[in-house]
């Protein structure tokens, strides 16, 4: 009670607390997306953006995953979940789930993989 | 980039799962560029007196940092690895990684092989293909893959191998061993 802790700069958080930025949702409207879907930036025109839908959209001119996008925005992956949930029905981007055509992944696809990891 | 929409990327997940402060970190870090991945863990009543809630009692939910790395075999095709938390509160985390995942890689210490028990259980219960990498600890007493297996009471079909977690070589033979083995159980479910 006496001493206070003192936390200058980063150290005192984010200006923005990260779910004030989604107005303290934790789950966004229509399916849940999932950690490596694939986001693209839609063709739509946007509107006024937030800053961080101005860093989403500029980070999804090429197809990047939603971990992806978590990781380079830095915020934790609920919050820019929510933020893509929102982008996705104001049609500002586009989400592919990984598992579009429901197999799990063709055998064709592993032996690269298998290929790919022996060449690292 | 492309003026044209690009074939969708394939993004393949493989989970690294085992007790806590057995080289999940390790060993997603000597394959791949390791980054960590910020996400969110309900908070239980485990967390009081742990987590202040004091004047925050709707919050339900805290950051974690997950270890997370990316292997680009090629453009278009990227491994993803998830290391699972190791405790046993972040249980729920696990449902979404293992949804659609390739298979899992469970990382084993011969001293205290009951950590990895649950890891074990659960991807037995989903049927997600994995195998057990026993990681050789300096020191620490080897055991023959044999007893490791009966230990573990695993099926015959799940691989089961030494490995060191600090070598990338090491490393990525767990992996390639992992997705032979998905490939494997993929052609048996044909």
């Amino acid at each position: 009670m006496s001493e206070t802790p003192q936390w200058f700069d980063e150290d005192a958080g984010p200006v923005v607390r990260p779910y004030a930025l989604i107005r303290g949702r934790t789950r966004s409207s229509g399916a849940d997306i999932d950690l490596v879907a694939t986001v693209r930036a839609g063709a739509e025109p946007p509107g006024e953006l937030s800053p961080e839908q101005a860093l989403i959209l500029r980070a999804a001119q090429s197809p990047i995953s939603l971990a992806d996008l978590a990781v380079e925005l830095d915020l934790p992956v609920g919050v820019v979940r929510v933020l893509l949930g929102d982008m996705r029905d104001h049609g500002l981007i586009s989400v592919t789930s990984p598992r579009a055509g429901r197999s799990r992944t063709n055998e064709r696809i592993l032996k690269e993989v298998i290929n790919g990891l022996r060449a690292l | 980039m492309d003026s044209v929409l690009s074939e969708d990327p394939v993004a393949l997940k493989i989970l690294i799962a085992g007790g806590f402060g057995v080289g999940k970190t390790t060993l997603v870090g000597s394959i791949s560029e390791i980054k960590p991945l910020r996400t969110e863990e309900v908070l239980s009543d485990r967390g009081i007196g742990v987590d202040d809630l004091d004047g925050v009692e709707g919050k339900t939910t805290t950051t974690v940092a997950m270890d997370f790395g990316r292997i680009t075999i090629r453009e278009g095709l990227v491994v993803y690895l998830f290391g699972t938390p190791g405790q046993e509160r972040f249980w729920f985390m696990w449902d979404e990684l293992s949804y659609g995942a390739l298979g899992a890689v469970v990382i084993a210490d011969t001293r205290r092989l009951t950590d990895c028990f649950p890891s074990i259980d659960y991807f037995e219960q989903r049927g997600t293909p994995f195998v057990v990498a026993v990681n050789c600890f300096d020191g620490a007493e080897r055991h023959s893959i044999e007893d490791v297996r009966i230990a573990l009471d695993l099926d015959d079909d799940v691989p089961v191998m030494l490995c060191d977690v600090r070598r990338r070589s090491s490393a990525k033979e767990v992996m390639i061993t992992l997705v032979e083995h998905s490939l494997r159980t993929l052609a048996t479910a044909g």
